[in-house]
Parts: structure tokens; sequence; C-alpha cells
């Protein structure tokens, strides 16, 4: 926080939300209006509170399912870009069933999934299928936005394939990927809250979204509230880590991490 | 490509392009045909309007592009083969690496070698000194001015000691008085250095200025429309751009230029 205006924006945005709580609690003390038709603020607070052994077990469960769908799109993305480009029959081939998967909803995808994978595979498959394509749509185009000149500078000392890939085309590539990763996050989130929904089951092993729909069935509003706001703040912390990664990598380079004075 | 070891009477030639055309697939003639040879150790300038094919020359020189027709041959000693590191390169943007600092961009060529080079640190200190940027290794390129910029780049084609030395209108994005001091750094790197290098640029004045001989170019498809071997009291300096003796020989030149933009629309 540098300048008074910095500041501002920062409190700005703080302003807005704790004056939309204000105002909910006091619209639902105004009107008497029930738990089970919309909570007060102050009483999702306390259902968080007094629900977290249930809550945090769900949370780490979609957390757990969420890394493992953006670790599988992180690989799979770049793996299956880094073949694209150097086989252009290879990409031809597939590129668009990439696509097709892509533009096909999970959620009409997923009962498919339940039925031939185990529920945990489904689940992190599903993931996947919605957070691999930015990471290799992305990848494929940093990989193919080589300075022209510094591909020639490498043809011109010999460079092989793999030093060409390893120290021309990945660095260059790099922040398009990590563009592609901050995408992949918020998604897998939704691949996995989506499949969760879809599954339904309960038990030890279930996640924030089947909470959420257990909640809404037993009209434990309350609750369903406490776990969306658990989901929502998890997006924002997996926004923030993977924002702040993209930071470190490129600082010291790239025009996105470089502040306006430079 | 097959090319002839040298022997004999023709030790002297660097370069050597008999009846080279570039043709491209949409059919238009970029060059030629051109015969062309460059002496050891000579400082020669392809001079033309811009679309004349003198990049596409230097690019046919490097390897970086093949001739459509005609034979390009480059001096050689023992084994080592074209496209290696016997030419550096110098293009028309400093062309870094914006992740790599100064040091390791000047790295490159070394670290591409294969074998890798043994002296490497060596080499590139050497290099950075040569250009004036020694305290600058641990610096990135968008710390740099683009005078600064073209150095590096011009340490990285210096790295590998290369006989040759490519460059392809390197100065033209600069400030005049980054450019004239340049040109003037480079004029002493090559009395120092013994490189033969083969300079493109559409600039008369600079052209006449570093030059032993200027080769002036027709418009598309490039060929050799006229040559001028410039002679002057070396070392060239400052005091030459002012000479009564150097505006002669651009006036000279510049006449020979204008046939080449005649026949373009808006020249």
């Amino acid at each position: 926080m540098k300048s008074p205006q910095d500041l501002v924006r920062f409190l700005l945005p703080l302003a807005v939300f704790a004056a939309g709580l204000v105002l909910w609690e006091a619209i639902v003390r105004a009107y008497g209006i029930q738990p089970y038709v919309l909570p007060s603020p102050l009483l999702v607070l306390r259902t968080l509170v007094a629900d977290w052994p249930v809550l945090s077990q769900s949370l780490g469960v979609t957390l757990l399912t969420t890394l493992e769908g953006f670790i599988a799109a992180a690989v799979g993305g770049v793996v299956l870009a880094l073949l694209f480009n150097q086989s252009k029959w290879l990409e031809y081939s597939l590129f668009p069933y990439a696509v097709v998967l892509q533009v096909t909803p999970v959620i009409a995808i997923a009962p498919l999934l339940l039925i031939y994978l185990q529920q945990q595979t489904a689940v992190i498959v599903c993931a996947w299928i919605v957070a691999f394509f930015p990471v290799l749509s992305n990848t494929t185009l940093g990989l193919s936005s080589v300075d022209r000149n510094l591909a020639g500078l490498f043809q011109l000392y010999g460079a092989s394939r793999l030093q060409t890939l390893l120290f021309l085309k990945l660095p260059a590539a790099l922040p398009y990927i990590l563009g592609g990763l901050r995408i992949a996050g918020g998604l897998s989130l939704i691949g996995a809250v989506v499949a969760e929904i879809a599954a339904g089951s309960a038990g030890a092993g279930s996640g924030l979204a089947f909470r959420i729909a257990e909640s809404g069935y037993r009209l434990n509003i309350p609750r369903m509230f406490a776990a969306l706001l658990l989901l929502s703040l998890a997006g924002i912390v997996i926004y923030g880590v993977l924002a702040l990664v993209s930071h470190l990598l490129l600082r010291r380079w790239h025009e996105s991490a470089l502040g306006k004075d430079n | 490509m097959a090319e002839p070891a040298l022997s004999g009477p023709d030790a002297a030639w660097a370069v050597r392009l008999r009846g080279v055309t570039k043709t491209y697939d949409s059919g238009v003639t970029a060059l030629g045909p051109l015969d062309l040879d460059v002496v050891s150790g000579e400082f020669v300038s392809l001079l033309g309007p811009s679309g004349c094919g003198k990049s596409t020359a230097l690019r046919l020189i490097a390897g970086l592009a093949a001739p459509s027709a005609g034979t390009v041959e480059l001096a050689h000693h023992g084994a080592e083969r074209r496209g290696s590191h016997r030419v550096g390169f110098v293009f028309q943007e400093p062309t870094l690496m914006p992740w790599a600092n100064v040091r390791d961009n000047v790295r490159l060529p070394l670290k591409l070698a294969r074998p890798a080079a043994t002296d490497a640190d060596a080499r590139i200190e050497a290099a950075l000194d040569q250009v004036g940027l020694a305290d600058f290794a641990a610096a990135y390129p968008r710390e740099l001015s683009g005078g600064m910029k073209m150095r590096v780049s011009l340490a990285r084609a210096l790295v590998t000691d290369p006989d040759i030395l490519l460059m392809d209108e390197p100065f033209a994005a600069l400030d005049e008085i980054t450019r004239f001091r340049l040109n003037n750094d480079l004029l002493s790197l090559w009395r120092n250095l013994h490189k033969t290098v083969i300079f493109v640029t559409h600039s008369v004045f600079e052209s006449v200025y570093l030059s032993q001989r200027v080769i002036v170019m027709t418009a598309r498809p490039g060929r050799i429309g006229a040559e001028f071997r410039i002679t002057s009291s070396e070392p060239r300096g400052e005091e030459f751009r002012t000479s009564a003796e150097y505006a002669a020989f651009c006036r000279e030149v510049s006449g020979a230029l204008a046939p080449s933009y005649a026949g373009q629309a808006g020249a």
C-alpha cells in the first residue's frame, strides 16, 4: 500500500462488503425472516463455528480433490501442448476432441463418469476435464509465440530440439502457462463441486458440495451458507496462491509482473 | 551442402556467393541473381531500399534460409561446418531472452555448443568487456537502454569468436547519438579483432562511415547495382564524419542509390 489511492482501492470493496452484511442482518431482523428462509450473517458465522468439525473435514476432502484435479490438469495440459508442439499430426488428430471435451457441460458428463469410474476417481476426472483446457490452449499459444529472431538464433547455433524446447520455448511460454494455471485453479474447484453434487453420496468422505446439497434437503439453510462461504474462500485462496506464484516467477522480467513505474 | 576446402590463392575470401537467388513460395523473387565475394577481414556494407533483399542475403549467408538457386560458401578452418559458431549474427532488434540476465544471454551460444565450451565464464567476461558492459552482467534486458541491449546482442555474437560477423541493420532503431557511439565502438572492435563484417543498412551515411566497401543494391529483386571502395586516412573517427572526403563519398553513393528508388511508388 504505497499511496492513499491504493489504500482506497483496498478498503472500498471491504466497506461495500461490510455494508452489505449490515444491511442483510438488518433486513432479517426487521422483517423477522426465519432462518430456514434466510439466515442472518451472524447466524451463518455461528453455524460455521458450531459445525466446524463436520465442515472442516468436508473442506479437506474438497480441497484434496481440487488439488488432485488441478495437478492432473496442469501436467496433462502442459504435456499435451508439448506433444502437439512437437508433432502437428498429433495436434490435428487430437485437438478437436479436446475442444469437444471442453464445450460439453461437465454437469452432463459427471453422471456418466460415475457409472464407469469409482466415485473418487470420477470426481478427479471431472475436475481435470474442466480445468485442463485453459492450460492446454494457453501453453499451445505460448509455445508458438516465440520471437522469430530468437528462434533463428537457436537455429544458427545448432540448437537441438530439446535445447530449443528447454531454453527457448518453455521460458517464452511460461507467462502463458501460468495464466492458464490461474484459470485452471478456480475451474478445478468448480469441477470438483459439480462432481460431488452429481455423486451425492454421504459418509466420511463427503466434500463441501455434498454438505450443501445435504443441508438443502434438511432445510439446514445456515449450514448451506456456511459451506458456501468456505467454498468461496477456498476459491479466493487458490487464486491468490497461484497469482503469487506467478508473480514470484515472472517479477524479474515479464511485463505483467512489473509495476507501472518501471 | 558440400563445401570445398580452402587452398592456395583462394585463401583470401571469407564469403562467396554465386548466382544466388531467393524466390518465396508466393512466387515473389526477393533476391538475385547475386554474385558476391567478401575478402577475409573486410568490412562490407550492403546498402539498399527496404525490400531489396539485403536482409534476405544476410540470412542466406548465415544459413538461416536456403537459396532457391546458386551457392553460398563460407571459408572455414578445419572440420567446422557452416551454421556453427564461425558466424555471429546481430539482428535489427536486440533479440535478447527477457527471462535471462545479460551474462546468461551472452552465454547462450556457448551453452548450445556441443561439446560445451569449458572456458565459458572467461569468454563471457571478455565479450562483455569488449562492448563495455562488464558492470552490467547481472542486469536484466528490461533494465537496459536500447543502445545497451544492442551491445549485449553484439557481445553474444562475439562470444564464440566468429570469423564472420553478420549485422542486419543493427543500429536502425537507435537514436542518432547512440548510433554514432556504437558506430565508433564497432569500428574499433573490427580493427582490434580482425573480423570479416557484412553490415546491412539503409543509411548511406552509416555505410560510408563504417565500410571499406559499399555495395549498393537495386530494388527488388535485389542485385548489385554499384560498388564503392571507401578509402580514408584511417583510423576513422568523429572527424571523418565532417570531412570533405566523407561528404564526397556520401554524395557519390547517394547518386548510385537513386535509381533503386526511382521505380518505387511513394519513395
